[in-house]
């Protein structure tokens, strides 16, 4: 199992970076949503999918799945959730203040 | 004896007191108070000649960094003497002309304010036994040089010479300093005195051949030896008791006196004698035949310094030779070498001190220093002529001038080299007398050209600036108390032998015995001797090739100018500045996803060449929990909505693919048993939808990339590369579990916590810092989205951004 979610992550980091690479301003934060998913993927696979329970402390039962991975994902997520939220209004503002989302034409002056 | 660390901070007391008193006190020259300055330094340190030439010396120690045994230490023997009264005496004369010689309009606060300065810093380099001192101050009279060539900071040609001349003799203090740390390695101390103490028991170090040469770099270039040379004419543009001063009396002499004060380490090695030795007679040749062509009076000056210099370089290589042979009685006979090299310190900045001196107030009273414009001064300036006479007779070597005794001298220890027979100098051993007696004839050429073009032959008094008179007696009293001591020195040089130079010498030879270190100069060696038949030889010689010079002009035009080292200096300027601007541009293009290619690349090639090269990737499947069927489905899926993201040809496609995503991760979170990550993904993921609909509403629409096929298969190549890293990385570090998790302790929530939920209880127990900072980070994304919307500079209040 591990493995394959690894190689999901990866494609997800492949397919983030190509659309960071990209011009449109509107793919390359496509791109940084897609590479968090990949990072959320990637954490929670290092603390070993072993199937235990969820860790919610119930009677009877002693193998809860790791609950570290899960807070640190939880934080990124929110995390990267602001962060999304302010790229966008940022993209935003850039496109109508600029009349453009090219990274080409977004360049500064060339006597700066 | 803490008054010899007072002496060097009094200079830099008097120039921070300067602009006070410059402002205070309009109606004195301000000058006369760096004088008394000077003055009461001359006496402070002429005071101690009697002392010391009974051999005492003296030392006192500040405790500066204790920790790392670099203090403040001043040390006075013979050697460091001799400088003092120099850059005292010199410098109390210097200022004397200066008070007359620069107009009161002139901002002279600062003037003053930087050759005091200039003078502590001076007096520091001489008086430190603690090398890394000795190197601050090294660096101070760098920096102070540079202010006083550019004194007059309007015009572009003192500003190149400023930076010139500070580029060339800081690089050479960078190396002189790496020699320094390679010394403190060989020898664990910083003192001068205990590192001699030393001398003979390291010179099988590997680091004593590159200590050697890096120091010699920085005397060098402070001493403007070849091909180091070329900053001393270019800082001519500096006021010309600056000139006078610092670029030929005292700073110059600063790699002089470092050469002589590690003679006794370094001195008796091959290298050190032939590459002292060596570049100074072509110094003294080069700058001698160089001088003969200039027209400007100063440029002539400049380039008649070097030459000086290299000539007291090479008698200083010669007189190593001594350390050669040990205590014996044979080393003697070179030691007379460094006792000339002495002689010749002392003579040089008498005479040329007052040929600067005689060179402004030409300058200043006729407005012009241009040969050709000259002519014909005699009875107008008899007592400037007079001086000048002195200066240039001596220089060139004539009696009964001092130069005359040190040229003797000089010929002697190139004559006596000539036979030592080490070193392989019974090969090229005869060469050395060849080449300092043809440069000596240049020397007699360019100090007639001296005298004779600018004081006799016409008067050409419409291309002067003003008719032609003496000018006043202040600025005659300097040059002429030079001019008298030149002339007294050589009447009675024991005096000076005796009491100043002798001393030295027991500093630069402290293995000999002091009774053979002293040297009585005679002016008369006989008619058997040689060296007065090269004297003759060189009035001669000199004098026909002064009389045909414009026949033999044509050599000088054989090498092109392009040759020049000047050239050399200013086309690799040019070039560095132009080749990096080029190198900056090619890689800086402004475009982001440039930088995004860096990135990656790197990312790339360090990651995964250092996995390849250590061979840590681990690939071990055994612990891993089996797959179901709808996973398998769920992987699938996301990994062709993953990809095809990147195909998608509207914005509503790739916002609705990036969503199938995101609840896929949720469900993921759902079979690995964590109901809080898949509560928090759905409902993220759907506000980032909608986030990504409104501003779909807002952004323009997808165009057709038309990326060059080239960097879009770059594109793909490094995503890829990056994907597949990222992956190798992951399956390396699951397979190698070192230790277990720590995850059993928060097992215990309800115990410590009070909480059931294990995840809750860390975000809001165990690990609360986090969530705390993390609703930090919520609160700035929020204030930052709401400003970013509202807040607009206006175009009407010249808004930033609009700049």
């Amino acid at each position: 199992m591990e493995i394959i979610i690894l190689i999901l992550a990866g494609v997800l980091f492949a397919t983030a970076i190509y659309n960071l690479l990209q011009k449109q301003l509107f793919r390359i934060i496509i791109g940084t949503v897609l590479l968090s998913h990949g990072a959320h993927l990637f954490i929670l696979t290092m603390g070993k999918l072993k199937r235990g329970q969820p860790p919610v402390l119930t009677d009877g039962v002693t193998d809860y799945s790791d609950p570290l991975p899960q807070a640190l994902i939880l934080t990124s997520i929110v995390i990267s959730f602001g962060i999304t939220a302010l790229l966008l209004v940022l993209a935003y503002r850039t496109t109508q203040e600029n009349k453009t989302d090219n990274m080409e034409e977004l360049r500064g002056n060339s006597n700066e | 004896m803490s008054t010899l660390n007072i002496a060097i901070i009094f200079p830099f007391i008097a120039a921070i007191v300067i602009p006070f008193l410059y402002n205070k006190i309009r109606k004195l020259h301000i000058g006369w108070f760096a004088m008394l300055v000077s003055f009461v330094l001359f006496i402070y340190f002429a005071r101690y000649v009697p002392r010391i030439a009974n051999g005492e010396t003296f030392a006192n120690t500040i405790n500066w960094i204790p920790s790392y045994g670099i203090n403040f230490t001043a040390y006075l023997d013979g050697l460091s003497l001799i400088l003092a009264l120099l850059i005292t005496g010199v410098g109390t004369l210097v200022i004397l002309y200066s008070i007359f010689y620069l107009s009161s309009k002139e901002s002279l606060g600062r003037f003053y304010t930087y050759l005091l300065f200039f003078m502590g810093a001076m007096l520091g380099v001489v008086l430190s036994d603690n090398i890394m001192v000795l190197y601050v101050f090294w660096e101070l009279t760098s920096i102070s040089s540079f202010l006083l060539i550019a004194f007059w900071y309007q015009r572009k040609r003192s500003r190149d010479g400023a930076k010139k001349s500070l580029l060339i003799t800081v690089s050479g203090g960078f190396g002189m300093l790496i020699g320094f740390i390679m010394l403190y390695i060989m020898t664990g101390t910083w003192s001068i005195r205990e590192i001699i103490s030393m001398a003979g028991s390291f010179t099988d170090h590997a680091l004593f051949i590159p200590a050697m040469l890096l120091l010699l770099l920085g005397a060098f270039t402070k001493s403007a030896q070849f091909p180091f040379h070329i900053w001393l004419p270019d800082a001519m543009e500096a006021p010309t008791p600056v000139s006078a001063y610092l670029h030929s009396a005292t700073m110059v002499k600063a790699g002089i006196y470092l050469v002589a004060r590690f003679t006794p380490i370094f001195g008796g090695e091959s290298i050190w004698f032939w590459l002292v030795t060596g570049v100074g007679l072509l110094t003294l040749f080069w700058g001698s035949f160089s001088a003969v062509r200039q027209t400007d009076l100063k440029a002539m000056l400049a380039y008649s310094t070097v030459s000086q210099l290299g000539m007291i370089m090479s008698m200083f290589g010669i007189g190593s030779a001594a350390l050669h042979f040990g205590n014996s009685t044979v080393s003697v006979v070179y030691t007379q070498a460094t006792f000339a090299a002495l002689f010749h310190l002392v003579n040089h900045s008498t005479f040329k001190g007052a040929l600067f001196m005689v060179v402004g107030i030409v300058d200043h009273e006729v407005g012009t220093r241009d040969l050709r414009r000259l002519g014909g001064l005699v009875t107008l300036m008899p007592i400037t002529f007079t001086i000048a006479m002195i200066g240039s007779f001596s220089m060139a070597g004539l009696p009964p001038f001092n130069g005359f005794l040190s040229k003797e001298m000089f010929f002697t220890a190139v004559l006596t080299i000539g036979e030592a027979g080490i070193f392989s100098l019974d090969t090229w051993g005869t060469l050395l007398p060849v080449i300092a007696w043809v440069a000596s004839i240049f020397t007699f050429v360019y100090s007639m050209i001296i005298v004779f073009q600018t004081f006799f032959g016409p008067y050409k008094e419409e291309r002067l600036e003003h008719p032609a008179h003496e000018p006043p007696v202040g600025m005659l009293i300097a040059p002429g108390i030079l001019a008298l001591l030149v002339i007294g020195i050589f009447f009675f040089p024991n005096v000076l032998g005796d009491y100043i130079l002798t001393p030295a010498m027991m500093g630069i030879f402290p293995s000999l015995p002091a009774a053979d270190l002293s040297v009585p100069i005679s002016a008369w060696h006989g008619f058997r001797s040689m060296e007065l038949w090269m004297t003759i030889g060189v009035i001669i010689f000199g004098f026909a090739l002064y009389k045909t010079r414009k026949k033999w002009a044509f050599v000088y035009k054989l090498f092109p100018e392009k040759w020049s080292f000047n050239s050399f200096y200013s086309y690799s300027l040019e070039k560095l500045e132009e080749h990096s601007t080029t190198i900056t541009n090619s890689y800086m293009t402004g475009y982001l996803r440039d930088y995004m290619v860096y990135i990656y690349l790197f990312f790339i090639v360090a990651i995964g060449g250092t996995i390849i090269y250590t061979g840590v990737y681990a690939f071990d499947i055994s612990g891993n929990s089996s797959v179901s069927e709808f996973e398998w489905i769920l992987v699938l899926v996301m990994i062709i909505a993953g990809i095809s993201v990147l195909f998608a040809k509207s914005r509503l496609t790739a916002i609705l693919l990036n969503s199938i995503l995101g609840y896929g991760v949720a469900t993921f979170f759902v079979i690995f048993r964590a109901p809080d990550l898949a509560l928090t993904q759905i409902i993220v993921e759907t506000v980032t939808t909608v986030l990504f609909l409104v501003a779909y509403y807002f952004l323009p629409e997808w165009k057709k990339e038309d990326v060059p096929r080239k960097s879009r298969n770059v594109n793909l190549i490094i995503s890829i590369s990056v994907g597949i890293v990222f992956t190798v990385i992951a399956l390396t570090v699951q397979s190698g579990k070192l230790f277990e998790s720590i995850s059993g302790y928060f097992e215990n929530s309800y115990e410590l916590a009070g909480g059931k939920n294990i995840v809750n209880s860390i975000l809001g127990d165990f690990r609360a810092f986090d969530t705390m900072l993390e609703v930090v980070v919520l609160l700035i994304a929020g204030i930052g989205v709401y400003s970013i919307i509202k807040l607009k500079a206006k175009k009407e209040d010249e808004s930033v951004e609009d700049q």
